[in-house]
């Protein structure tokens, strides 16, 4: 059967797509529908903390840090609970690194405060002496791009029924909304009221100053994804 | 038919040479750039506070994989198949006018495709998804460039003259099959701004896929990622390139298809293993592993089939620093197909993974096998395309062993690196409590980043020699075809 294959071209390409193609359907598929469900109490990002994950992302924070906490003692021990699939399912992508060349930040948001990651963003090795982070002082004059965030939250709104402005089921019984405004203004305003409560809690000037004047830079996003991160 | 030889064509392969020569070096120059800024963060703002954005460490990584898969191992199989699919199939590219022009656009348009490459990766534009980062504009450019290829391929399969498929010709076939459906399905992603009418930037997406299911499917892409451009193609270069050089046959025909076929069903399993702990359903990290155990069958099928193959014929190891770069090519796929599977064992993956000891994993596969065979390739190619003698023999060798000398450094310190960071993280005192801070396991690096960072510069260095004696190759001395049989003619 090779050597019949070894002369037809067309018979091995497709026997070697099927090869490798069957391997792929039988481990993806079934579990698709199972994995994106929400667990209680997770709920899909503002468009502030959207905004500051696309900052996350544009500098690959995800090079150097993971956002998974595996079932071992030494990491709930550290990290917190270790992961739940359910917790990613407003994940697009997921951020879960390959690599920790610093500590994993799925739930950074329970232990540090928006002045400490204002500090360290500015200067890691000022806060931790060793530390091999380098310092993002241009995300402090960046501006973010609501615009972006905001056109993502309507895509995947529509796409994927992702549910703004629809209540969402809380651990303690509750319910919260996240709310999506109507319109590009509106999403400006939103970030906007979002921002001044972080900016409320740094001390660098040029940042209130930028808030003030209804511009968000980049670090003032960057940290209100990161407190969302629980 | 006629009987003077065949005049093969080489001027898309020649192309491609030049750019896996140029793509290498930004490459591994770019990796050896974030391997001192490990070990001295300092570098960080190497050209200044004005640039950090764009020289920090975040921002470089991404570049640096991207240069080496996509730029030299891309450059360098696109290389060896416009060589090698001529001479294995008995027809030249000169006898279609269409498949000359479609191998020309193919290079122009993947070169195209790199430029918007580099720029978008250092303006942060990207997906964050490892190898996959391109946005949607480039990742359409990338399928157009790589069906080019195909059409390439199968259109020169369509007019061969020998009719039996040599076994490279089935290792370049999957590797095309392999990455289109890998590519297509792990980039399903929907532009932004098409789909809210009109808001933000036009260049981003987000991904079809969520958390979970976003993982699975880009560690099935990225482990075969590894598969299709890091293993299958360069197994396709070293059955074309030890025979030749050696002139001796391969060792078994068994064994190359039991372990082409084994290859095939295997790997694509074994995606598993990079997600192993993680929130996947524990069936598939069970496949994972196992499977990634089972693929060191297939995997030593060929390394030991191309090692069999100098049978009786050990001294060239000695005397052709060509046939060196290969015999260590295949030694190095042996040793790191066999750490693989190792990490992939659960127990063992509880303390690897995160670590530095991956990073090591696959360095020693890439600058070792990948490396070592794309560039022997590439020296056994050059006075068959240029017609001259290799320009130095000496430089070679000396390139050979400086290299050699840059990956024992390399995977020797990431492996301590890596166990060593896995066990202090694990640690705990005698209370219970953990016994370091995050901090006193990345400072306990230092000496190894280091070492590491010197181990690849060493590699870099062997790199610039090895351009070096290309581009002198193409003034040596003339040589005729007919001398070219088997050893490639080198001056001292
Ligand atoms: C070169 C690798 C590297 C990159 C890139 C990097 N970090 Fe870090 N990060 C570290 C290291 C090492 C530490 C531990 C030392 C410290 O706290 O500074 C760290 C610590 C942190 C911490 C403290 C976590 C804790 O639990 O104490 C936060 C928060 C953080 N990084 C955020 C970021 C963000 C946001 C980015 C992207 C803008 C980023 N890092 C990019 C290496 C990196």
């Amino acid at each position: 059967m090779f050597h019949w294959l070894e002369k037809r071209p067309f018979f091995f390409a497709v026997a070697v797509f099927v090869t490798i193609a069957f391997a792929g359907l039988i481990e993806i598929l079934p579990n698709f529908a199972q994995a994106s469900r929400p667990t209680i109490g997770t709920a899909p990002y503002s468009t502030l903390e959207l905004a500051g994950r696309h900052v996350y992302i544009k500098n690959s924070c995800n090079a150097c840090h993971s956002q998974l906490i595996r079932p071992f003692k030494a990491e709930t021990d550290r990290y917190g609970h270790y992961s739940l699939s359910g917790e990613y399912a407003y994940d697009r992508p997921f951020l879960w690194g390959s690599k920790r060349t610093g500590p994993d930040l799925m739930r950074v948001g329970n232990y540090r405060t928006t002045d400490w990651h204002e500090n360290h963003m500015w200067d890691p090795a000022g806060v931790v002496p060793g530390s091999i982070m380098p310092a993002y002082k241009w995300t402090f004059t960046n501006i973010a791009d609501v615009d972006t965030a905001y056109a993502e939250q309507i895509t995947i709104k529509n796409a994927f029924n992702v549910p703004y402005n629809k209540p969402i089921p809380m651990k303690d019984g509750s319910t919260t909304t996240v709310a999506l405004a109507d319109s590009l203004s509106g999403a400006h305003a939103s970030a906007l009221e979002e921002a001044k409560v972080v900016a409320a809690d740094m001390k660098n000037q040029n940042v209130k100053d930028a808030v003030a004047n209804g511009q968000i830079p980049e670090i003032v996003a960057l940290i209100a994804y990161m407190n969302s991160l629980k | 038919m006629e009987n003077r030889p065949l005049e093969y064509d080489y001027t898309v392969a020649k192309m491609f040479m030049f750019s896996t020569i140029i793509l290498g070096i930004v490459g591994m120059l770019v990796g050896v750039i974030l391997a001192f800024q490990l070990a001295f963060p300092g570098l960080n703002l190497m050209l200044g506070e004005g640039l950090a954005e764009y020289t920090a460490f975040g921002r470089l990584r991404p570049l640096h994989t991207d240069a080496v898969i996509f730029g030299f191992t891309l450059s360098g199989i696109f290389a060896t198949w416009y060589y090698v699919g001529q001479r294995v199939l008995k027809v030249s590219m000169a006898e279609s006018g269409f498949l000359m022009f479609i191998g020309k656009l193919h290079f122009w348009l993947y070169l195209v495709g790199v430029a918007a490459v580099v720029v978008s990766l250092l303006l942060g534009i990207t997906t964050s998804k490892e190898y996959a980062e391109f946005e949607w504009p480039i990742d359409i450019a990338i399928v157009i460039v790589w069906v080019l290829w195909g059409l390439g391929i199968f259109g020169l399969i369509g007019i061969r003259r020998e009719q039996s498929l040599y076994i490279s010709i089935w290792y370049y076939i999957a590797t095309f099959l392999g990455v289109a459906m890998l590519y297509v399905f792990n980039n399903m992603e929907i532009p932004t701004y098409f789909a809210s009418g009109g808001i933000g930037a036009w260049y981003h997406s987000v991904s079809m896929y969520s958390g979970t299911n976003d993982a699975l499917v880009q560690w099935w892409y990225g482990h075969n990622a590894v598969a299709f451009v890091f293993t299958v193609p360069i197994v396709a270069m070293i059955y074309y390139f030890l025979p030749k050089e050696s002139g001796q046959a391969v060792y078994s025909y068994k064994l190359s298809l039991l372990s082409f076929w084994g290859l095939m069903f295997v790997y694509l399993w074994a995606g598993g293993h990079h997600l192993l702990f993680s929130t996947v359903p524990d069936w598939l990290q069970t496949m994972g592993s196992v499977f990634s155990i089972v693929l060191i069958l297939p995997s030593w099928g060929s390394a030991i089939n191309m090692l069999l193959t100098m049978k009786g014929e050990w001294q060239q190891v000695a005397s052709s620093p060509l046939i060196k770069f290969m015999i260590l090519a295949s030694t190095f796929y042996m040793f790191s197909t066999l750490e693989g599977p190792i990490q992939a064992i659960k127990s063992v993956n509880a303390l690897a993974h995160f670590t530095d000891w991956i990073v090591g994993h696959v360095h020693d596969g890439v600058l070792g096998w990948v490396g070592f065979m794309i560039m022997a390739s590439l020296f056994h190619m050059a006075p068959r395309v240029f017609k001259r003698e290799i320009y130095s023999k000496s430089l070679m060798t000396t390139q050979f062993w400086i290299q050699t000398l840059g990956v024992v450094l390399y995977f020797t310190s990431m492996w301590i690196a890596g166990i060593t960071q896995g066990m202090m993280w694990r640690a705990h005192d005698e209370f219970g409590n953990l016994a370091y801070s995050f901090i006193d396991t990345v400072t306990v690096l230092h000496p190894y980043y280091t070492i590491r960072a010197v181990g690849g510069l060493l590699y870099l260095v062997g790199f610039f020699m090895f351009a070096y004696n290309i581009y002198k190759t193409m003034s040596a001395r003339r040589i005729e075809e007919n001398e070219l049989q088997t050893a490639s003619p080198m001056a001292a």
